[in-house]
């Protein structure tokens, strides 16, 4: 999987954890948490649904990695190679 | 144990609440939220301006926290059993507090909220909370009612199949058939009522549009088994509820029945009301399961509703599903099949019944009073 099709995953997730949410305005930069509705519940359903959907697993110390849509990709992709 | 019998409520989940809050939320959340939204908006409170710090949420429940338990199960069955799967929301989705829990932060309600267990009698319960809590002084409005979300519960259906209490039919509108000498058990529905409750002097201090007053109440135990009802307890509670309003038997319009449409609890019930009755011949009798099915822990506040314009029209509605009447269930004035047009009607008994023999009745009469 590339890092696009990665992103897509990720967006796939937020959508349905987030439904209220206009993702087509996500800049990839900027944290999640700044731009959409999201709190730290949100968070572990994200990885929640990583683990549920793709078999990865996030461990605690690296959610930070998560903050930033770039650094999901950046961060995820190599999980899913 | 069959397909499943009876409905689920049709209504926009989305009106009053968003998507995520939904998500994170439970069914029985959703009902309340949409119930005290629109109860709210019908009872024409200024709610922008009100002090929610003397607002209360009293909702009754037959159960609660079945459904989101029994998915998260599933979800670790379907997983490999992963333990780490099981969803961070289910604890606040399953805490007993949480249908009303929901309503309050739905609507920034800071005053009190009670989410309370009693069975099948949960709405009627609720009802009566609330109606203690303004006594109290506790709160000024009270959002007050029953809600239930068993019919998603595999569990409830399962067990009233094991019980032999589960109705079962072809036709699915032929389920439920209290008071049926060929019933053969609960049609369980899904449902919800919230009322807006307030003192009488602030009601019509405010104009509001006054539906009904609540002028008895009784709650009771049978104290006799987990499952089977006891009509003498029955009997002592609608008198008690009859004496709280100062009220005779003969000064009741209607009383509507509990009837679920099992063997032993109408034939139970009919005993109860023939005995509590037995001096009244004016008194008119009806049920309301065979319309709607049994919603569980919304049915007494629910049914309520059901009944609640014949204070206006003056109609009493008919118990309907009944091919042939139970000899056993015979009560004088059952209203079955056509609705009964009366000259007048002003007072509702209504009763509803739980497990481990809770016992409930509310007494509501139509406001005759004028404004100060």
């Amino acid at each position: 999987m590339n890092a696009q099709q990665v992103r897509q995953v990720v967006l796939d997730i937020i959508s349905d954890i987030a439904p209220d949410e206009d993702l087509n305005t996500i800049k990839d930069e900027l944290s999640l948490r700044e731009q959409l509705d999201l709190d730290s519940m949100d968070f572990l359903d994200i990885v929640m649904e990583l683990r549920k959907r793709h078999k990865v697993e996030v461990p605690a110390q690296d959610y930070p990695q998560l903050a930033t849509m770039a650094s999901c990709v950046s961060y995820l992709t190599p999980k899913f190679a | 144990m069959g397909q499943q019998v009876a409905g689920l409520c049709e209504f926009d989940e989305f009106k009053y609440q968003s998507k995520k809050m939904r998500r994170r939320g439970t069914r029985a959340g959703s009902i309340s939220i949409w119930c005290a939204n629109e109860a709210i908006r019908r009872a024409q409170l200024d709610w922008p301006q009100l002090d929610k710090t003397r607002v209360g949420v009293f909702l009754g429940i037959t159960e609660h926290g079945n459904v989101e338990t029994e998915n998260e199960i599933f979800e670790l069955h379907q997983n490999q059993l992963d333990w780490k799967l099981w969803s961070p929301h289910h604890n606040p989705r399953t805490v007993a507090n949480n249908p009303a829990g929901e309503v309050t932060l739905n609507l920034g309600i800071v005053g009190p909220h009670y989410t309370l267990g009693a069975a099948c009698a949960g709405g009627n319960v609720g009802l009566i909370a609330g109606a203690q809590q303004l006594l109290l002084g506790e709160v000024d409005v009270a959002l007050a009612g029953g809600v239930s979300e068993s019919p998603q519960t595999f569990g409830i259906y399962a067990a009233f199949a094991a019980q032999g209490a589960l109705a079962q039919h072809e036709d699915p509108t032929q389920a439920s058939r209290p008071m049926c000498r060929t019933r053969d058990g609960i049609a369980i529905s899904e449902g919800g009522a919230v009322y807006v409750l307030e003192r009488l002097e602030d009601a019509l201090k405010r104009g509001a549009p006054i539906l009904a007053e609540i002028t008895g109440w009784a709650v009771n135990s049978d104290a006799t088994d987990f499952v089977n009802p006891n009509p003498e307890r029955q009997v002592q509670c609608m008198h008690q509820a009859l004496r709280r309003a100062r009220l005779t038997p003969a000064d009741v319009d209607i009383v509507n029945m509990h009837a679920t449409g099992t063997g032993a609890g109408d034939v139970a019930e009919a005993k109860a009301v023939r005995a509590a009755f037995v001096e009244s011949e004016r008194t008119y009798v009806n049920f309301t399961k065979g319309h709607i099915g049994h919603t569980m822990g919304a049915a007494g506040a629910l049914e309520l509703a059901g009944n609640i314009p014949a204070l206006t029209d003056h109609q009493v509605h008919p118990g309907v599903g009944v091919r042939e009447l139970d000899p056993e269930c015979a009560i004088p004035n059952l209203v079955l099949h056509q609705p009964k047009k009366l000259a007048d009607v002003r007072t509702i008994l209504n009763n509803s019944f739980g497990m481990l023999g809770i016992n409930s009745a509310v007494i509501v009469q139509k406001y005759q009073g004028e404004a100060p």
